[in-house]
């Protein structure tokens, strides 16, 4: 099996993810982005434990989606209470903190 | 299928600190409010305590344990105490009750709206911020785990482990809250962005050796021929996700805001611990599994370290925030580490190993120092305030005095040592023209610390002026360690020098 395709895919994915954070003003697309950049990882290492044959890769994806859940835990946690706050979710309204 | 053996007695130091914080979730849970505070702030300490003397009866240890997963030699064990000192003379600020009128520097609830009715509700009640206790303790375990962690999947949980109770801690400030929510929110985001990247890096470097093992990796790089684009790019992807954790150039910007957003107690912490965890697993991942390629990865951390160095220097002049110029010290500081890292041998890690140590815990100290400066809003940290600090109390600014020196390598103390060990490192690496950036950078910085000293001890103090608070005994002995390891490691350094050069010896 070639893993060229998912990983094409994969990169593709990762992009998106990563301009996504960059570009995006509301920080929960932005949130979104980086759990997008999590799965396009999660392909690459499935893609490459498929092409060396073991489960190495595998066991990362595994660990990655937990990880990844505890992330919006905490990430969730933050931004409701911004939120909450200043009834605004963009990050361009999180600028108290300048030089 | 056989289960898999634990090396318990080399991990006992993880294990104690792991369960520590497990345990402070259930106290959170079933012991009542008003034991709360007394029993989470034992339990933190005395878990901090039997991790340490654990780690100090492993020394010397070099094993590879839980199925070749984590490594327990040199390096690993000499950065673990040191985090667990730091970690110990931390909970002491954190525990500090006397500075603020009714608590501790951390809100009472989290949760609770700035402003709202609840919020004032629960600062009559004078209720305590509990829940950063077993937080820390999960973060001081993730930072243990580290710089031991001996494959690509434990070197990202460990990361996570490490970074996400820092996220939420950063939001936790009494005082001035929106900028603490915001710094939370900068530092999540940054952050979870930037572990994303490591481990996209990781999936490349995994793609190229077929396996996650540092040792194995090692192997890969003289067997796996034709595939050097996957691996160059894994390992610049992965650099990338642990320069933002030092926080080097271009990687720095959530630094200062974080720095100067987050509760003092918990910047000191972050700021010390953080960054020995950090380069401890630069330094293993640099060596021991890209070690074979060093002539790839050098000269972009040739361009970073130079970058790191003259930006944190530079734009410390501008700042008016004790506590942003603080951080962009810290980025300076980084940029040294990074000369010595460039260099690639013992010597090198010895030194990065000795320097790291007395960063931490000049760093700790210094904003230790801050917490005490206060006026009617809480901490007062706007420099132009701290003018005529040395007339008011000269104790204090004298002590901050020494932690700024150090920090700017003035002989006799800490930071000139560590300094001229990681500059003789890396002109014994061949990167002589990195230390000739490093010593300007170095005079630069010098400049604007001396410039706070100045202000504190020769101009006149300001009209309403801050007080200096009295704190408790907690932080007077953190404050009073911090100070006397600075001048003592600046007299005789040579105890911890010899142990850093014994420790620099990586298992593979």
């Amino acid at each position: 099996m070639s893993p060229t395709p998912y990983l094409v895919l994969s990169v593709i994915l990762f992009t998106i993810g990563g301009a996504g954070v960059l570009l995006r003003r509301n920080a929960l697309v932005a949130f979104m982005s980086v759990e997008l950049m999590l799965n396009a990882a999660n392909l690459a290492f499935v893609a490459f434990a498929r092409m060396h044959g073991n489960l190495d890769g595998q066991i990362v994806a595994f660990f990655v989606m937990v990880v990844a859940a505890a992330e919006v835990v905490v990430g969730l946690a933050i931004i409701v209470t911004i939120f909450r706050t200043r009834r605004s979710a963009s990050v361009d309204d999180a600028s108290l903190l300048k030089l | 299928m056989t289960a898999p053996t634990l090396e318990y007695a080399e991990l006992a130091p993880l294990i104690t600190v792991f369960g520590a914080a497990v345990i402070g979730v259930l106290i959170e849970a079933f012991v009542p409010r008003r034991a709360r505070h007394t029993v989470q702030v034992v339990l933190a300490l005395l878990a901090l305590v039997a991790s340490l003397v654990q780690v100090i009866a492993l020394a010397g240890t070099e094993v590879v344990a839980a199925v070749g997963a984590v490594v327990i030699d040199g390096p690993a064990l000499f950065l673990q105490g040191t985090i667990l000192v730091l970690s110990i003379i931390s909970i002491a600020f954190f525990a500090e009750r006397k500075l603020e009128a009714g608590g501790d520097a951390f809100a009472p609830a989290a949760s609770s709206l700035p402003g709202s009715d609840e919020e004032r509700v629960l600062v009559r009640e004078r209720r305590l911020q509990t829940e950063i206790y077993p937080l820390m303790l999960f973060a001081v375990a993730g930072m243990m785990l580290f710089p031991a962690a001996n494959d690509l999947l434990i070197m990202f949980i460990a990361l996570e482990v490490l970074s996400l109770p820092l996220y939420l801690m950063c939001g936790m400030a009494r005082r001035r809250r929106l900028l603490s929510h915001e710094a939370a929110l900068k530092y999540f985001l940054l952050g979870a962005f930037s572990s994303a990247v490591f481990l996209f890096g990781s999936a490349f470097v995994y793609g190229f050796a077929g396996s996650l093992r540092f040792s194995e990796i090692s192997t890969a790089l003289t067997t796996e021929i034709g595939k050097e684009g996957l691996l160059l790019s894994g390992v610049g992807l992965m650099a990338v996700g642990l320069l933002f954790k030092v926080g080097a150039v271009p990687f720095h910007a959530w630094t200062p805001d974080v720095y100067q957003g987050a509760p003092t107690p918990v910047t000191a912490f972050m700021a010390a611990c953080t960054k020995l965890a950090a380069f401890g697993a630069m330094v293993r991942l640099f060596y021991v599994a890209f070690g074979g390629v060093r002539s790839d990865w050098q000269p972009m951390l040739w361009a970073v370290a130079i970058a790191t160095m003259v930006v944190g220097a530079v734009v410390a002049l501008t700042q008016t925030d004790i506590k942003r110029m603080l951080a962009y010290s810290s980025i300076a500081h980084a940029g040294f580490v990074l000369t010595a890292l460039v260099a690639a041998d013992q010597t090198a890690t010895a030194a990065i190993l000795f320097y790291l140590a007395t960063y931490g815990i000049a760093t700790l100290g210094a904003f230790a120092v801050v917490t005490l400066v206060r006026d009617s809003g809480g901490e007062a940290t706007h420099l132009s305030k701290w003018a005529g600090l040395g007339k008011r109390s000269p104790i204090v600014a004298g002590t901050f005095a020494l932690f700024l020196l150090a920090f700017a390598g003035i002989p006799m103390t800490s930071g000139f040592v560590g300094k001229l060990s990681v500059f003789a490192a890396a002109i014994d690496g061949g990167a002589t023209p990195l230390v000739i950036v490093g010593v300007l950078a170095s005079a630069v910085a010098a400049f604007f610390y001396v410039r706070v000293i100045v202000l504190m001890f020769f101009s006149a103090p300001a009209e309403e002026g801050p007080t200096v608070a009295v704190p408790s005994v907690w932080t007077t002995v953190g404050i009073s360690l911090g100070a006397a390891a600075t001048l003592l490691l600046g007299l005789v350094p040579g105890p911890l020098l010899d142990l850093a050069q014994q420790a620099a010896v990586f298992v593979r």
